[in-house]
């Protein structure tokens, strides 16, 4: 059952992809109406099966690979489904539907049973803590789409090459809108995320910091983010700039998420 | 009943004559029921545009009706029909249809997918409707005409590009700020083309206009036309940041913007974009201000780049507006030929039902000797001869009404048999919500 609802939300990102991507070739308006119900019937299915997982384990389904990754695309999709309805872009979905579908399919290759909980990770703070963090890591993803599009209008519009792509493309405000309002929302969540880990790292470990790969990356990328945050706060980064870092504040995150819990051994590195 | 299209238009007759024949829209009662008065015209509607006047009826005998209505163009707005007449077109049946269905979906206008037209025939149709000078036909023939355009609006892309380098400049506004209504536009210089694309802006709801000029006063004339403000021509730079879109034309031999100023303006604005539309030649705008992050340059050859290729879309586009174009007229020229096939039917059964009960009634009055029960089995008799005669021409006429020609049919019948047919009645369609996109222009 659990693994059904798994493989038919699998089926319905594909999908979702496809449609959009699609719709990134063909202006045909079917074409993003059928990515937006099959993204929302994956997303429905995906809840479904995280919170069964949840029911079967007895505790947050986060805490190995397989999970996070499946979870970290489940909240990808539902910080995109509520953009896509407040900016009506459908073409955001060509950009960040294929992010999660990869995720989604990357957490496939890892295995999906459910073993006995690591005893660190025994804790009220687990759900906290993962929540928040993926939340942060949705809202930097859907940014990282957002970057990756203004970044092309903006090419389009500096080369004056006006093609149907760029009249499919939101205005470089709106873009630029959607990766502040990213960053306002995932900036706040990470520092959440960092502050209930360190709590609980006091009461699981007895140190709030103890320079672990993951917490020493996890500052990195907060302090990339920071800096977008006070540019374009205070000297009004915005546009290319903004973007650019972005794009690059994303990949700090991949590693901090991925790599460091595939090449650097720590404290965090729960596969 | 068929449709009939009379009129001329912009491809037929030059605009003296179109500015002699057009109906003040204020006043369309008149001429709207004198229209339907004229013999052999049913239903009628009156379109009335700068570029076009056409008048849409329905009627029984299409060569009479067609010329009644040339006589009433030319009587009512008194024009000699001599002179008149040579610019008129008159189509009907498929012919009307087609003609209406391009028209609605614009692409009969001057300028292929401008968007005006369905507005217009929209009032057209809104006068009709409250004058009740349209009925069923018309009714019917119109939503469809509305629902034809908007398919062939959002299934091709016929209307969604700029073409004209003013429309071009707001449109590319639009993609680089989104939103235009917190937007300033200053204007540098003078000149139509620069006016008239600020009045574009303008209409597209930017916030305010500032205007400079080497003459003070042409820049305070100016301002007062847009209700803008006047900046000194020396102040420029103190107030460039204020813009978000500036239009520059002046005569100057040099540039007057140059890269150096446009850093300083941007950082000044906190590097808020700026789009800078240079319409003078020789150019105002030092072309390396392209370069500058969110500042975006575009000249006058830049524009016509984009009108050009905005034109060559259109035309391809018409192709596919063609095509379902083509398909709806089918569709509808069906329903319109069903609408004559149950009363043709039911006509045709009453005459034979008539001819039956004559006959058989004199027939029973001389035969005394008719045995028990031999009425009942002559009744029975002669109603059995007429539906078999009767079943295979409804049957036809039946499966014709989903396979066109059914107005061939149907004429025969009504002249071989002398039929005469109420015409079926609808209350008045109200006009859907009109699509808010669409303003009913006045051009």
């Amino acid at each position: 059952m659990n693994d059904l609802l798994y493989r038919i939300t699998l089926i319905c990102y594909f999908l979702a992809t496809i449609a959009y991507l699609a719709f990134l070739i063909k202006p045909r308006d079917i074409l993003a109406k059928a990515g937006r119900w099959t993204v929302m019937a994956g997303f429905a299915l995906h809840c479904g099966f995280t919170f069964s997982r949840a029911m079967a384990a007895g505790h947050t389904p986060i805490t190995n690979l397989h999970e996070s990754l499946s979870f970290f695309s489940l909240a990808i999709v539902g910080v995109f489904i509520a953009f896509e309805r407040k900016y009506r872009t459908a073409i955001l979905g060509s950009f960040v539907t294929p992010v999660a579908l990869v995720l989604m399919f990357s957490s496939f290759g890892f295995p999906s049973t459910i073993g006995p909980l690591n005893p660190a990770l025994k804790s009220n703070w687990l759900t906290a803590h993962t929540v928040f963090a993926f939340f942060g890591y949705a809202f930097f993803s859907v940014s990282f789409g957002a970057s990756f599009m203004y970044l092309i209008q903006e090419h389009f519009l500096k080369k004056k090459k006006l093609g149907t792509m760029y009249q499919k493309l939101p205005s470089l405000d709106t873009l630029d809108d959607i990766n502040y309002r990213c960053l306002t929302f995932g900036f706040p969540l990470l520092t959440l995320a960092i502050m209930t880990g360190a709590i609980w790292a006091e009461t699981a470990w007895g140190t709030y910091w103890s320079w672990d790969p993951k917490e020493t990356w996890s500052l990195i990328t907060w302090f990339v983010y920071a800096a977008l945050l006070h540019g374009r706060l205070t000297t009004g980064w915005r546009g290319r700039k903004a973007a650019i870092l972005a794009i690059a504040g994303f990949f700090v995150l991949l590693f901090t998420f991925l790599g460091v819990n595939l090449f650097l051994p720590g404290l965090h590195s729960y596969k | 009943m068929n449709i009939i299209v009379v009129g001329l238009s912009h491809k037929t007759a030059s605009v003296e004559i179109r500015e002699k024949v057009a109906f003040a829209p204020t006043r369309m009662e008149k001429p709207l029921r004198e229209l339907v008065g004229l013999d052999d015209i049913g239903e009628g509607l009156i379109v009335s545009t700068c570029n076009r006047v056409e008048i849409y009826a329905t009627t029984r005998d299409i060569a009479g009706g067609m010329a009644r209505i040339k006589r009433f163009l030319a009587d009512y707005h008194q024009i000699p029909y001599d002179v008149l007449e040579p610019h008129l077109y008159c189509h009907h049946g498929e012919a009307a249809i087609r003609h209406v269905f391009r028209v609605s979906a614009s692409l009969d206008s001057m300028v292929i997918g401008e968007p005006q037209i369905l507005g217009q025939i929209k009032t057209a149709y809104g006068y009709a409707a409250e004058f009740k000078t349209s009925g069923i036909i018309l009714n019917r023939f119109l939503h469809k005409a509305f629902s034809v355009a908007k398919r062939v609006r959002t299934e091709t892309k016929i209307a969604s590009s700029a073409v004209s380098v003013s429309f071009a400049a707001v449109e590319l506004a639009k993609k680089i700020f989104g939103d235009l209504s917190d937007k300033t536009v200053m204007l540098i210089g003078a000149g139509e083309m620069c006016e008239l694309a600020a009045k574009h802006f303008l209409n597209n709801g930017v916030r305010g206009v500032m205007v400079t000029n080497r003459t003070f006063e042409r820049a305070v004339k100016l301002a007062e036309e847009f209700d803008g403000k006047p900046v000194q021509f020396e102040d420029l730079f103190d107030q460039l940041h204020k813009a978000d879109i500036i239009l520059s034309s002046t005569g100057a031999p040099h540039y007057i913007i140059r890269p150096k100023e446009v850093e300083e303006v941007i950082r000044r604005r906190k590097h808020k974009p700026m789009f800078f539309i240079d319409i003078a030649v020789p150019r105002d705008i030092d072309p390396k201000v392209n370069d500058i992050e969110n500042a975006y340059l575009y000249d006058m050859d830049d524009l016509q780049g984009v009108v050009a290729s905005n034109l060559q879309q259109r035309a391809g586009e018409a192709g596919k507006a063609e095509a379902i174009i083509e398909e709806e007229i089918g569709q509808y020229s069906r329903w319109l030929a069903s609408l004559e096939i149950t009363p043709t039917i039911v006509a045709l059964r009453n005459r034979f039902e008539e001819v039956r009960r004559a006959e058989l009634d004199k027939t029973l009055a001389t035969w005394k000797d008719l045995p028990q029960g031999s009425e009942k089995r002559l009744e029975a008799l002669t109603s059995a001869i007429i539906n078999k005669l009767l079943h295979q021409p409804t049957s036809t006429l039946k499966q014709t009404g989903q396979g066109g020609r059914t107005d061939l049919y149907v004429d025969a019948l009504r002249q071989l048999f002398d039929l005469s047919t109420a015409q079926p009645e609808e209350e008045y369609a109200p006009l859907e919500d009109v699509d808010e996109s669409i303003s009913a222009g006045k051009g």
